[in-house]
């Protein structure tokens, strides 16, 4: 026996009509969404406070589910996903509604809570791991703190008979390793099956990044219709080898290449990946290219998990204030080397209180900084970009005022936009710190 | 002779925290100890001088032809405070393949 699963969508951006294919024709046991990325908690806390009308869950929880659940439901595929965000209950129980709204009141939904530990991590103490320093220096700047949770709560969820699981943070393999504890009643001691599922879970749980996406490098990695990538697959055996493809007809590339790359991809020591579940060893991993779009991956290798679950926290740190303009033809450089001096002094003149300025010349060196070469002719157009990091709003508003002054006030040809869009973002820092398993308790309610 | 690294291997980076990881993989197991012995933490601090701020860790999978480069101090003090417009540090993985290895002359037929 074994099973089919599908990655849903890699971010909470991602394509909706790829997950749409995968849940009509991919022959799927289990569908699983990944949504969240390391501010997604704290953004969403933030949001909450300001916008009463916000639900707390994946904005997207309903168009993604309108588009998979007809096929779901049709093919039995099972739902995995961590659109819940800070509300795991309210995300249950809208696609509740819409089962009901289908006539599908037979399915029945899960919530798995308890990964929201705020007020438990502001009690707790602790070490932050990126400074060393104690999590109390954080003091009243802490928005959130989440537990990474595994997929123990989640195998409850679907032992407990649901169809559709929604949580809010898990780590993002466990939403797939999940699927397979519940269908081949794996062990949570089976170290070695546990870290290829999240060997698997992994390579699923970005999307496209396993099929061509985030990959062509035209002349030397290109990929067919790039524009049409298709969702990967996974049809997973007991013993934890799976065979990745995807759907016939779409476009993209799925090989070595590909795999390895996601293998890697925000992977630091490649033979102790930690997550709540196990502790997965990719070094040992073989990888055969066994058709086209095709590839096995099998002999994952791992060690038990470890006593504590990640816990990422939210803090406020003040306010990024940001604009762009531009130049061309001859001399645009120049300009927007005179143009960095004037904003620096009028940056003086309005007395800006920021804890760091930074201006670059889109074009030259915006993005590797001082580690780009020297260009070898000068660029026919630029745009000058100025950021500020400032603790105070008003502050980081300055950054935009004085970007409106070089409008008429500014140099020859200068470009500039009408603002059409907030020129000021909050910024939430991300710590994390570990915490004993023991004092976190998912909870799963259903619907 | 000596090419870009771009021809005989590719690259990915990942975010986590301040933290990016650029995995360069190589395109054929052949050349992958060439890249392995010529693309140590030194040159990478070189490459990245200014731009990575923190200490470099290199993890070299001989099986799998990969060497993952883990930068401390890439993201500007992590994805949500860092001003780069690459905030992520999602094209940090390419500025290595302009680095130059050696290799035999008959190696060339596994280049891209």
């Amino acid at each position: 026996m074994s099973i089919r699963i599908g990655s849903g969508s890699g971010w909470w951006g991602d394509r909706i009509s790829p997950a749409e294919q995968s849940a009509r024709d991919g022959r799927l046991d289990f569908l699983c969404f990944e949504t969240m990325a390391e501010a997604t908690i704290s953004t969403a806390q933030v949001r909450a406070r300001a916008d009463a009308a916000f639900p707390g869950y994946d904005t997207y929880l309903e168009d993604r589910m309108a588009a998979v659940l007809p096929h779901c439901v049709k093919n039995g595929t099972k739902i995995i996903s961590n659109q819940g965000w800070i509300n795991p209950v309210g995300a249950a129980q809208k696609v509740r509604h819409m089962l009901d709204a289908m006539g599908c009141s037979h399915w029945k939904v899960a919530a798995v809570t308890g990964a929201q530990i705020t007020d438990a991590v502001r009690n707790a103490g602790g070490t932050i791991l990126e400074t060393g320093s104690d999590l109390s220096t954080l003091g009243e700047s802490i928005i959130s703190a989440e537990a990474y949770l595994g997929s123990d709560a989640i195998v409850e969820a679907l032992r407990g008979g649901a169809d559709i699981v929604i949580t809010g943070r898990v780590a993002d393999p466990s939403l797939f390793l999940a699927a397979m504890v519940y269908a081949f009643n794996w062990s949570m001691d089976d170290v070695t099956r546990l870290a290829r599922g999240s060997a698997i879970g992994h390579l699923l749980e970005c999307g496209a990044q396993l099929t061509g996406g985030y990959f062509a490098d035209p002349g030397v990695k290109d990929i067919p219709e790039p524009w049409n990538l298709g969702f990967p697959i996974a049809e997973v055996e007991e013993d934890g080898t799976a065979v990745f493809s995807k759907i016939n007809g779409t476009g993209g590339l799925l090989n070595r290449e590909t795999v390895l790359e996601q293998m890697f991809y925000e992977v630091h020591d490649p033979a102790n990946y930690i997550t709540p579940d196990v502790v997965v060893d990719f070094t040992s991993a073989e990888i055969e290219e066994i058709g086209p779009d095709t590839v096995r991956v099998s002999g994952v290798s791992g060690k038990p998990a470890t006593d504590s679950y990640k816990v990422s926290i939210g803090a406020k740190e003040g306010f990024i204030g940001e604009d762009m303009f531009f130049y061309a033809g001859p001399g645009a450089r120049q300009k927007a080397e005179l143009a960095k001096i004037i904003l620096r002094e009028r940056f003086k003149i309005v007395g800006l209180k920021a804890e760091d300025v930074r201006m670059d010349i889109l074009g030259v060196d915006a993005i590797h900084g001082a580690a780009s070469p020297a260009p070898l002719c000068e660029p026919y157009e630029v745009a000058v970009r100025v950021a500020a990091r400032c603790l105070e709003r008003s502050e980081a508003l300055k950054v935009g005022r004085e970007v409106d002054g070089m409008a008429v006030s500014g140099i020859s040809s200068t470009g500039k936009r009408v603002p059409f869009q907030e020129r000021v973002r909050e910024v939430i820092g991300i710590w994390s710190t570990l915490l004993d398993k023991h004092s976190v308790t998912a909870d799963v309610q259903y619907f | 002779m000596q090419v870009l690294l771009r021809r005989l291997a590719h690259s990915r980076s990942g975010d986590k925290g301040n933290t990016s990881n650029i995995a360069v993989i190589a395109y054929h197991a052949e050349l992958y100890p060439f890249i392995r012995d010529q693309l140590g933490v030194e040159r990478m601090k070189a490459r990245y001088d200014g731009l990575v701020t923190g200490p470099i860790r290199r993890y070299a999978v001989d099986r799998l032809g990969v060497l993952n480069f883990v930068c401390e101090g890439a993201l500007g003090g992590g994805v949500s405070r860092n001003l780069c417009l690459d905030n992520y540090g999602k094209t940090l993985a390419s500025a290595v393949l302009d680095l130059q290895i050696k290799i035999p002359d008959d190696l060339a037929s596994h280049l891209r």
